[in-house]
């Protein structure tokens, strides 16, 4: 039985996978031949150009820009995704009246659709008619017509985008730990409890130290969906003002499809890989992990 | 109170007070939708007005407008036929991978699982430039069908990992059995294992089409024609008309969209966690 099984998964699998290796290998060399070419849309044929595009962006602003923000944005809405999600999970363990519902509000960034969620927060940042602008004037933190403009100025901008991420990504990670949390073994924190250890000391010696797997799981994915995204930054800002929210997806974008050189683009989006490619590690290094244990 | 009452009130409290602000702060967008969807244009666009209370009567216009004025409701269809041309695909190409990866015992197949859920890794902004390029060779730009080609990349992979912890749950004698009885393989595949799987297989359709509909990067980057739209990108992008935003109409498509699909999705959501995280959680 064990030779047959296994000559199963050799004559199935391949027709599957044959049309993955097409639809992703394919295309990743692809992008690998483009950003070593001079192709534009208008005429996409391989010329070797060697390192020539990515002196060319290296040397770019925008570029170098685009490269720290990407930095930047995941690194920071990474810390306080998980400080929050940590929080809310917690709050959200134990089952109360209504848990359902309200895990289906915190969920909703996360389960709606990202580019009409960040539509919906274009409008509250708006540069005339924010909320949060006609709030703060309501609180005399400015005079009418006196408040900043959101999305208008470079550190605000960042700071709008950062918090759109922020929003998205908190429920995924909330119910990724959920899921961590429930896999705790009980007895640990109720011996503890029993030992007269308090909330709070159960919560910071037992349960986050024993969350740290799951935590980092959550990272990992989190990471990737900001490092990796572009939706939000091309509808927030397209990358404005003066490139001061532009990222490596945005700007390959830009430069690729709508500015037709797709040379300069392929050689752009190449630089997502290294982060992917530690990602990628970590990841089968937390699976081995689980396998042997 | 003493100090004790107050260490017993604290966890109480303030898990309240931390459900209660993230939630405020999280669904706040789309109550703001829902506001913005009834309210007069010169009520929306007055500066001086509470904006969170109805200052003039509340109005359907915006959603006439939406309805009967804009593509919206054709965007809606295209994304729907893509759903599910893109399910069928799905469907096909990962329940027959999924199954010969479960059923592939040893080292080998643990590897091809892992390398399967690893491509799902690989972002659809690595992959648009080159395939913009595939796409156009093959004559698909403009049409929805540049999508439904290129769709089931990200969908077959996770749907296979996903799969494959459903067919391995399901214990190899049983079939053993029935191909004893006479079945042979792919019979006792149809006629035993598929229907144990249901639920797997049902939640790898919801999946599919939520996916299918929060996609925007590829919808962007292939189709421009307006009446070929995908919901997701029309919305967004054509609902503006030079840069006159039409806000109410645009917050009521947001929300019109948004809840169905979050809904479907949130009914399955523990499963797709469960995919999430195989290795951390055991």
């Amino acid at each position: 039985m064990a030779v047959e099984n296994r000559r199963l998964g050799f004559d199935v699998f391949p027709r599957s996978g044959f049309y993955i290796v097409l639809l992703i290998g394919g295309p990743l060399v692809l992008a690998v031949m483009y950003a070593f070419s001079d192709a534009r849309i208008g005429n996409p044929g391989f010329h070797y150009v060697g390192l020539e595009n990515f002196r060319s962006i290296l040397q770019s602003p925008s570029f170098r820009a685009a490269l720290r923000n990407s930095v930047v944005f995941t690194v920071v809405a990474q810390i306080i995704v998980i400080v929050c999600s940590t929080m809310l999970s917690i709050a959200l363990e134990k089952p109360f009246q209504g848990r359902k519902f309200t895990r289906f509000l915190i969920l909703l960034p996360w389960v709606a659709p990202i580019s009409l969620g960040a539509i919906g927060w274009k409008w509250i940042l708006d540069s005339i008619y924010s909320v949060i602008t006609w709030v703060l004037i309501w609180l005399h933190v400015y005079k009418p017509y006196g408040a900043p403009m959101w999305l208008g100025e470079p550190k605000l901008a960042m700071a709008s985008v950062i918090l759109v991420h922020c929003w998205r990504l908190i429920p995924f990670s909330t119910v990724i730990m959920l899921a961590g949390l429930t896999a705790i073994p009980k007895d640990i924190p109720e011996a503890a409890a029993i030992d007269g250890a308090g909330f709070w000391r159960i919560l910071f010696r037992i349960n986050i130290p024993m969350m740290a797997p799951i935590i980092s799981v959550a990272v990992l994915f989190g990471t990737i969906f900001t490092f990796t995204d572009m939706t939000v930054v091309y509808i927030l800002t397209a990358g404005g003002p003066f490139d001061s929210t532009q990222t490596l997806p945005s700007l390959a974008f830009a430069t690729g499809i709508q500015g037709s050189d797709l040379a300069a683009g392929a050689a752009m989006s190449l630089f997502l890989i290294p982060v992917l490619v530690l990602i990628a590690y970590f990841m089968l290094r937390a699976a081995h992990r689980a396998e042997v244990t | 109170m003493t100090r004790r009452d107050w260490r017993k009130l604290g966890p109480g409290a303030a898990k309240f007070a931390t459900l209660a602000t993230f939630v405020v702060l999280l669904a706040f967008p789309f109550y703001w939708m829902l506001i913005a969807t009834f309210k007069q244009n010169i009520d929306l666009y007055t500066v001086e007005n509470n904006p969170f209370k109805f200052n003039l009567p509340p109005t359907l216009d915006h959603l006439k407008l939406l309805f009967f004025e804009t593509r919206y409701v054709r965007w809606l269809g295209n994304t729907a036929l893509v759903g599910v041309i893109v399910v069928i695909i799905t469907l096909l190409l990962a329940v027959p991978a999924a199954y010969s990866l479960a059923r592939l015992t040893g080292r080998w197949g643990q590897r091809m699982g892992i390398a399967i859920f690893l491509t799902y890794l690989i972002p659809p902004t690595l992959l648009f430039i080159p395939l913009s390029r595939v796409v156009a060779v093959l004559g698909l730009q403009d049409t929805i069908w540049s999508v439904v080609l290129v769709y089931p990349s990200f969908t077959v992979p996770f749907s296979i990992w996903l799969l494959m912890g459903f067919f391995k749950s399901i214990p190899k004698e049983l079939e053993d059995a029935a191909m004893v009885d006479g079945l042979t393989r792919f019979g006792a595949f149809v006629k035993l294992v598929i229907p144990i799987s249901t639920s797997g297989i049902l939640t790898v359709v919801i999946f599919t089409f939520t996916l299918v509909t929060q996609e925007f990067v590829y919808a962007l980057t292939f189709i421009s024609p307006e009446s070929q739209q995908m919901v997701g990108v029309g919305i967004p992008i054509f609902l503006v008309r030079g840069d006159v935003y039409f806000w109410g109409s645009l917050m009521a498509a947001c929300l019109i969209t948004s809840v169905p699909i979050a809904l479907l999705y949130n009914t399955f959501l523990d499963r797709f966690i469960a995919g999430f995280t195989v290795g951390a959680v055991k």
